[in-house]
């Protein structure tokens, strides 16, 4: 296949992305989008088959098998509530691949003195860079997200300069590439250099923090994959690559916002480190003052009520709890209870991991209400139930200037008659910020996995 | 085509490209965030036209196959698992009773109308 027609084939393929992302603009079209963007990378995949350059198969085949096969298994069997480490797993795997495609070009060129472009070399720096970062950052943030390494920061004294020299001296390494320097060390010194940096950069950002991380290293590999279409002089790469840089830049910027805090804060607060004296402090403070309930006198609450707000949190997601939610809002309903969902943009662990869940569970979409609306339904709300969520209620987001949450919006679920929290234990959340929510007048706690608590809930209401 | 015209007409794309990326993606609403982060996963996946570039090479020595191979296989991943994931969260915003303006739609009935706010949730 010459150049020409392999270009145009590519356009389709760039094509058929620009219509995936459209279509996912809208729940109707989305499913028939995320088809049109696989098949529009089967087209690439076929054109790039018929390229005159590829002459060797077996790699690309063997390759393909088995990281196909990895794919389409771990994607099958993972758990919808695992899907934030499944996401941030493919992620960081692209990463890998873009990263180790300049490691390869560079190794081919390199020997060849006057064949590296000034640009050329420009780019693979920049994808063995960005493409190294993206792999052992994401790799980080699924070790998170999976428990196998501890969620809260991970701090030592002088840690953003011994990362920001990291930082320079990978820099370093691939500017004296640039100059002419065109020697192999290098490149593997700015690959082993940015995977190192790659760790250390996420290991200080708290778990509740990985969905912004995750969308950030999203928007590095579309970054790195664009940069290895500069190398290859390839459009779909540039085009492909740079739509993910861009939406995952947009994505990252949204969810900044949706909790008032800017990017810098997020990658480089340390958000979420819990000072051991102050939580002692603090546990003690609460002990007296928190009230506990009964399943059976929480559910005498909703079966008696008018309106029932669900909160679901990220402790849903882990008790797995959201078919049994709706299981009990069907069986309020049944009552004449109006039930509706409130959903804060960054509960949960990935930006919309609440409506995903709940739609898995077959909640209508009507009824789950974003911040602003819900927020103008608690003042005549009976009872505002919280799943297995905590920051997004912090009532010091509104009113503790000193507190770490300050400003960010939050569902405003004290101002509801009453308030009852499903939550494990008295322990701070993911973020280990206090909660006074917990100790206001209107709050009772009912202590437990979410699963059981709605369980539990469920037979009593049943009783009624 | 000069090296320096191609790379400015390389670069023009790549600009284009950022602004058609925000343009398309500030229309997704709140609620399919999570699909879109895995949907562009997928899309990045498109790293596996490099790695077949790199990996289908003739005469190339041990390190390049290793690379080229390694490449595909961290590829391969990326576009199946990306693909699959998101097909399974969005196989989970269909299946559900139609709204009641949609049932009305079906059996020919005039809609009121307010159909498409009950489809398509606010956005923030």
């Amino acid at each position: 296949m010459g150049r020409v027609a392999t270009d145009f084939a590519y356009l389709a393929t760039i094509v058929a992305f620009i219509l995936a992302l459209k279509f996912l603009s809208h729940p109707a079209t989305a499913r028939r989008g995320n088809w049109i963007g696989a098949v529009g990378m089967l087209i690439a995949i076929a054109v790039t088959f018929a390229q005159k350059s590829v002459v060797s198969y077996w790699e690309i085949v063997v390759g393909m098998a088995v990281g196909g096969s990895f794919g389409a298994v771990a994607a099958r069997r993972v758990k919808m509530t695992a899907m934030p480490q499944m996401v941030a797993l493919f992620n960081g795997v692209g990463g890998g691949a873009a990263a180790l495609i300049s490691l390869g070009e560079f190794h081919v060129l390199a020997p060849d003195p006057g064949r590296l472009h000034g640009d050329i070399s420009v780019s693979i720096i920049l994808s063995a860079l960005i493409g190294s970062i993206s792999f052992a950052g994401s790799m980080v943030a699924f070790a998170k997200l999976q428990e196998l390494i501890q969620g809260r920061p991970i701090v030592y004294p002088g840690q953003q300069a011994v990362n920001g020299l990291l930082l320079a001296a990978v820099v370093a390494a691939g500017v004296a590439i640039v100059a002419g320097a065109e020697r192999q060390w290098l490149i593997v010194a700015v690959i082993v250099g940015a995977l190192i940096f790659g760790v250390l950069f996420v290991l200080p950002i708290g778990g509740a923090d990985m969905p912004v991380v995750i969308s950030l290293l999203n928007a590095f590999t579309g970054i790195a994959a664009a940069a290895t279409g500069f190398e290859l002089e390839n459009n779909v790469l540039i085009v492909s690559g740079m739509l993910v840089g861009a939406s995952g830049t947009l994505l990252t910027i949204l969810m900044g916002r949706a909790m008032n805090r800017s990017i810098a804060n997020v990658l480089f607060g340390a958000f979420g480190q819990v000072a051991p004296s102050a939580a002692a402090a603090a546990a003690d403070t609460n002990g007296g003052a928190v009230r506990s309930a009964t399943a059976d006198d929480v559910a005498v609450m909703l079966a008696y009520a008018h309106k029932v707000v669900f909160v679901p949190g990220y402790g849903m997601a882990v008790a797995q709890a959201q078919h049994d939610v709706r299981q009990l809002a069907d069986l309020l309903e049944a009552r004449g209870v109006e039930v509706s969902y409130a959903i804060h943009p960054v509960a949960g662990r990935m930006p919309g991991h609440m409506n995903v869940l709940l739609a898995e569970a077959n909640v209508p979409y009507p009824q789950l209400k974003e911040m602003d609306e819900a927020n103008s339904e608690f003042p005549r709300t009976d009872v505002a139930l919280v799943i297995g969520a905590n920051d997004v209620t912090n009532p010091d987001a509104r009113s503790n200037q000193s507190s770490p949450i300050y400003g960010m919006p939050i569902l405003n679920v004290d101002q509801a008659q009453s308030v009852v929290v499903l939550k494990r234990s008295m322990n701070p959340g993911f973020a280990g910020i206090e909660n006074p929510l917990f100790v206001n007048p209107k709050t009772v706690m009912l202590f437990g996995d979410a699963k059981d608590s709605i369980e539990q809930l469920i037979a009593g209401i049943k009783a009624q | 085509m000069s090296h320096g015209l191609l790379l400015a007409f390389e670069v023009t794309i790549l600009v284009l490209a950022i602004f058609l990326g925000f343009e398309v993606i500030s229309k997704v609403p709140t609620l399919l965030h999570t699909p879109l982060m895995s949907g562009t996963n997928a899309i990045h996946g498109i790293v596996i036209v490099g790695a077949m570039l790199v990996a289908g090479l003739g005469h190339k020595d041990t390190l390049t196959t290793v690379v080229g191979l390694v490449a595909v296989v961290l590829a391969s991943a990326n576009v199946v698992g990306g693909f699959v994931v998101t097909d399974r969260m969005l196989e989970m915003f269909r299946k559900r009773e139609p709204p009641a303006a949609e049932r009305a739609a079906h059996d020919g009935r005039p809609t009121d109308g307010d159909q498409s706010k009950r489809e398509v949730p606010p956005t923030q």
